[in-house]
């Protein structure tokens, strides 16, 4: 009696173990995502872009390629874009360029080439359409990112490093009067 | 019986796989910070958090441990374009349409169900991940809604007043009422 208890446990609740003897629905013949296929030779259920074919709805998203050589920014530049452009930059880009844009991230430190420093005259010049390259298609050790970013959040993350190079470039007269105050009295900006 | 069937000896709890490479998510995301979603990435967007491509590994194994034999089946699969093949921690049923997006974006964290992960040298399941534990939250979220900036905050715990955190939480994420929230094809379609 006590087996037989056992058993039925067994198959109600522990049925994954025992798909080779019974089919039911927790096990359906059917491709979830990344799911190992037998239909194709390359045993992918995902299957990668046929090659000469445009994804549906990515042409909607031409406006945001921009040449290399151009400075022109595609979108409007909202306070919700750059916040949007430092979360994103802290996600995909501080492992090596660190928070601060110095180059000085964790995997950099860990022996990774420590990338340039944003706050450069060369890179606070080139025109926004050659830092959107590099975050495309990589630059020196760094491969793309064409593959984790979607395009607006490219962009969003460029907003977010013109703003860094910025903050460390700011001549004082072009702070809020506030804040002028506050750093001729000595104290700390917030 | 019924204790046997909720036992981590069936729900699997606590089991860690052999994967093909000793992948460690304690060295990753709790030694090198990194955030959730440099590897998962499409886990705001879609049912399915997403396996990194072997691409992403090499993003910084092309130049880090480039020379270390444990790391060749990843160099392997990136030269001959094979897929490594992980083996499967977490597994819902086929019948149980789980979706990522909406969980991350109404204000379940990840280690709300994946438990501290990042001090996980190999991950293992740490919820029974069964349709009784689904509910228990399904039916009184208040006690796990974080802030949106806590989603993927690994080390994240519950305020002494979560209770009135999470109602907050619940008006401002609008979320549905119990009814719909344990209706049966929210989940079953």
């Amino acid at each position: 009696m006590l087996m037989v208890s056992a058993m039925c446990a067994l198959g109600f609740a522990g049925c994954e173990n025992m798909n080779t003897l019974r089919q039911d629905m927790a096990n359906q013949p059917k491709q979830n995502p990344l799911s190992p296929s037998t239909v194709f030779a390359d045993g992918r259920s995902e299957r990668p872009i046929v090659d000469n074919t445009v994804a549906h709805g990515s042409i909607q998203e031409d406006v945001l390629f921009v040449p290399k050589d151009s400075n022109a920014f595609p979108l409007p530049l909202t306070k919700e874009l750059l916040e949007r452009g430092q979360q994103r930059y802290t996600i995909f880009c501080t492992p090596c360029h660190g928070l601060q844009g110095d180059g000085m991230g964790m995997v950099a430190m860990r022996g990774m080439k420590h990338p340039p420093s944003y706050h450069q005259d060369r890179l606070r010049n080139v025109p926004v359409g050659y830092l959107y390259d590099v975050v495309t298609n990589g630059f020196g050790a760094m491969y793309g990112y064409s593959s984790q970013i979607p395009p607006r959040d490219r962009w969003a993350i460029i907003a977010y490093v013109r703003a860094l190079q910025l903050s460390r470039n700011a001549p004082v007269s072009e702070l809020p009067a506030d804040l002028q105050e506050k750093l001729k009295a000595g104290g700390a900006a917030k | 019986m019924l204790v046997l069937a909720r036992s981590p000896y069936i729900t699997n709890q606590r089991v860690t796989r052999n994967q093909p490479v000793q992948f460690s998510h304690k060295h990753h995301v709790g030694d090198d910070g990194i955030d959730c979603r440099y590897c998962h990435t499409s886990v705001e967007t879609s049912a399915y958090a997403g396996i990194p491509p072997t691409r992403t590994c090499m993003n910084c194994h092309s130049v880090l441990f480039n020379n270390v034999g444990y790391l060749e089946i990843v160099r392997d699969s990136y030269r001959t374009d094979e897929s490594i093949h992980w083996v499967r921690v977490h597994r819902l049923a086929d019948y149980v349409f789980f979706n990522h997006s909406i969980h991350v974006n109404k204000g379940i964290g990840c280690s709300t169900c994946h438990g501290p992960v990042n001090q996980m040298p190999l991950v293992y399941q740490v919820a029974p991940l069964n349709m009784g534990w689904c509910l228990d939250c399904h039916r009184n979220p208040q006690a796990n809604l974080r802030p949106k900036d806590q989603i993927f905050n690994m080390d994240w715990k519950a305020p002494a007043n979560q209770e009135e955190v999470g109602r907050q939480l619940a008006t401002e994420y609008k979320l549905r009422t119990t009814a719909e929230l344990t209706s049966c094809s929210t989940c079953h379609r």
